[in-house]
């Protein structure tokens, strides 16, 4: 019976946060479900408190790095990206497609796949209409490299951050170990897209004159220091949310001074951390465990292979992108790490099918998709069957080279 | 004389130089230009799937559509100072291929630019909504290129005269007669 109840509590917060009824924030099913969960009985409150400690640190390092990747675009990092992207592509749709593939892959390790969605997506659809491109290659490849090109770096996905712990990798040891599933699955998604989009990429364009941006130096030399500060700081002992909070005042300070309302000012940049998305992903994974406590972990170990040999890491990967797409990958994450956290080379395995996974339907999960054409009742029919096709195409693949990758990776390795 | 002119990312210039040639002076000519939704549609798709985010902040489709809105303002406005005479502009909104036949209603004359490939002759040179706008066109449709056309041996060889993909050069002789 408990099962029930849990799993009814895991379906409330995940519809909620996918219809999002009235524009209501995730956290307003969220939190009163934890409660609930803790309050029923199905999670003993010492459990809950300890879920939550852990994920702390975790949750403080994305409201860090939502400020500092809002902030970076203040300082205007992401106009001088879509500039450099003008100016190296000279006028061809395709270099501009290889250019926006680097520039993506780097904002999404770096400042995460969030900032690279939300931030860098509508610039680089703004260059290729200024160039006289057809955007539709350079947009998809934004969207499809936030999630793909999120396996370099553990700051790069919420799921890597929840994940890093198990692992028991450092910082550049995480980087080292995914440095090559990263450039396989870089690879795959450049030669399918250069096939899928090859009428449009063949188009001619009309090169515009593009005036040289000045580079915003202050804001790239503090973006550089807090990314070596992130590998620096770990092995002692500092968090890397502290690195990133760090980064984020020194970017904030200036344009707080310099604001003629300071307060307003600072309070904006405040907001950008996102609060109440903090208190979902804390309220998410107290009802994630009650789930895990009432059957879905011996589920989940009974479905899990043990060892992480090549068909083991497929395995997992496989479930991990199959959950993603069920339930989205931070809830698919939150289940499985603690399953394979035996073996880090099985949570890297999950971690690649919660990254890569999602864009089977491009928009993370199944569950999202049916439900926003459901409710999103269109005027015109959604054209979108192409990239589902797209994506069809791309994850296996992908999933494919980034296992066989990292099954390489992991017999290299002298780390694990 | 009704001529409706397409313009199109990256193509519109040879679309309005070929209609200032062939309309005449009498002609009305219309500057057509389609807006697919779907793109920013799906881009704010992918910030939905960003579970937990979206309560709060800017979606990054709403950002596309504007600056796809300031973009096709910018290209009617080009493409009427290119034209230099009489034109009227018309914006439409939907699948490129569909909203450009139903504006050709009427129309005695749709300009259309060819897309893909334009380095070779045919054939499958032409992207899809391209390709049903001059199946499906109600009207007469003049195909412009956008840029020079390729040379003539650019067709690639019929078929049963291929060479086979792994030899370098065709072998002299006629190949045998297939069984």
């Amino acid at each position: 019976m408990s099962t029930v109840w849990a799993v009814l509590l895991l379906a409330v917060v995940l519809a909620f946060a996918v219809v999002r009824p009235r524009g209501l924030p995730e956290a307003t099913a969220a939190v009163p479900a934890a409660a609930i969960a803790i309050g029923g009985g199905l999670v003993p409150w010492a459990a809950a408190r300890d879920e939550m400690i852990m994920l702390g640190p975790t949750v403080g390092f994305l409201a860090a790095i939502l400020a500092l990747a809002h902030l970076a675009d203040s300082w205007g990092v992401f106009a001088f990206a879509g500039g450099l992207a003008a100016r190296a592509s000279r006028g061809s749709p395709t270099r501009l497609l290889t250019v926006v593939f680097a520039i993506a892959a780097a904002v999404t390790a770096v400042l995460s796949l969030d900032a690279t969605v939300v931030l860098l997506t509508p610039v680089v659809f703004a260059t290729a209409a200024a160039a006289g491109v057809r955007a539709r290659p350079q947009v998809y490849a934004c969207t499809h490299l936030a999630n793909a090109g999120s396996l370099l770096l553990p700051v790069a996905n919420l799921t890597n951050l929840l994940a890093f712990g198990a692992t028991g990798l450092t910082f550049l040891g995480f980087a080292g170990m995914m440095a090559l599933p990263w450039l396989a699955v870089l690879a795959v998604e450049y030669a399918v897209f250069r096939w899928f989009f090859a009428g449009d990429l063949a188009t001619p364009a009309r090169p515009v004159p593009v005036e040289p941006a000045p580079a915003p130096r202050f804001a790239l030399a503090v973006l550089a220091l807090t990314l070596a500060g992130f590998a620096a700081a770990e092995p002692m002992g500092v968090a890397p949310a502290w690195i990133a909070a760090g980064g984020a005042v020194v970017l904030a300070v200036p344009l707080v001074v310099r604001a003629p309302r300071r307060a307003r000012a600072a309070w904006a940049i405040v907001l950008e951390t996102n609060p109440l998305f903090c208190f979902f992903v804390f309220a998410l994974g107290v009802v994630v465990l009650a789930l895990r406590q009432h059957g879905l972990d011996d589920l989940i170990t009974a479905l899990t292979p043990h060892s992480a040999d090549l068909l083991g890491l497929l395995a997992v990967a496989g479930l991990a992108a199959l959950l993603a797409n069920l339930v989205n990958n931070v809830p698919a994450t939150l289940v499985l790490v603690p399953v394979v956290a035996h073996s880090p080379g099985l949570v890297l395995a999950a971690l690649i099918g919660v990254n890569v996974g999602p864009n089977l339907t491009y928009v993370g999960s199944l569950a999202t998709l049916l439900w926003r054409r459901i409710l999103h009742a269109r005027d015109e029919p959604p054209a979108t069957g192409a990239f589902l096709r797209l994506g069809a195409i791309s994850v296996p693949a992908c999933l494919l080279a980034a296992v066989v990758a990292l099954w390489v990776a992991l017999k290299l390795s002298t780390v694990l | 004389m009704k001529v409706v002119v397409w313009l199109a990312e990256g193509t519109w210039q040879a679309c309005v130089d070929a209609a200032a040639e062939v309309a005449p002076p009498s002609a009305s000519i219309t500057l057509l230009h389609v807006t697919d939704p779907a793109l920013a549609d799906d881009v704010s798709d992918a910030f939905a799937g960003l579970v937990g985010r979206g309560s709060r902040g800017p979606d990054p489709g709403a950002a596309i559509s504007a600056a796809a809105a300031r973009s096709e303002e910018a290209m009617l406005a080009a493409a009427a100072a290119r034209l230099d005479r009489a034109s009227s502009p018309v914006r439409r909104h939907g699948r490129l291929e569909r909203e450009v036949v139903a504006a050709a209603e009427g129309a005695d004359l749709l300009v259309v630019a060819r897309d893909g490939p334009v380095t070779r002759l045919g054939p499958r040179s032409l992207n899809p909504p391209t390709r049903f706008v001059v199946d499906h066109a109600p009207c007469a449709v003049l195909l412009v290129w956008p840029t020079a056309p390729p040379a003539v041996d650019t067709i690639p060889p019929p078929p049963h005269k291929a060479a086979p993909p792994h030899k370098a050069a065709p072998p002299k002789k006629a190949p045998p007669p297939p069984h």
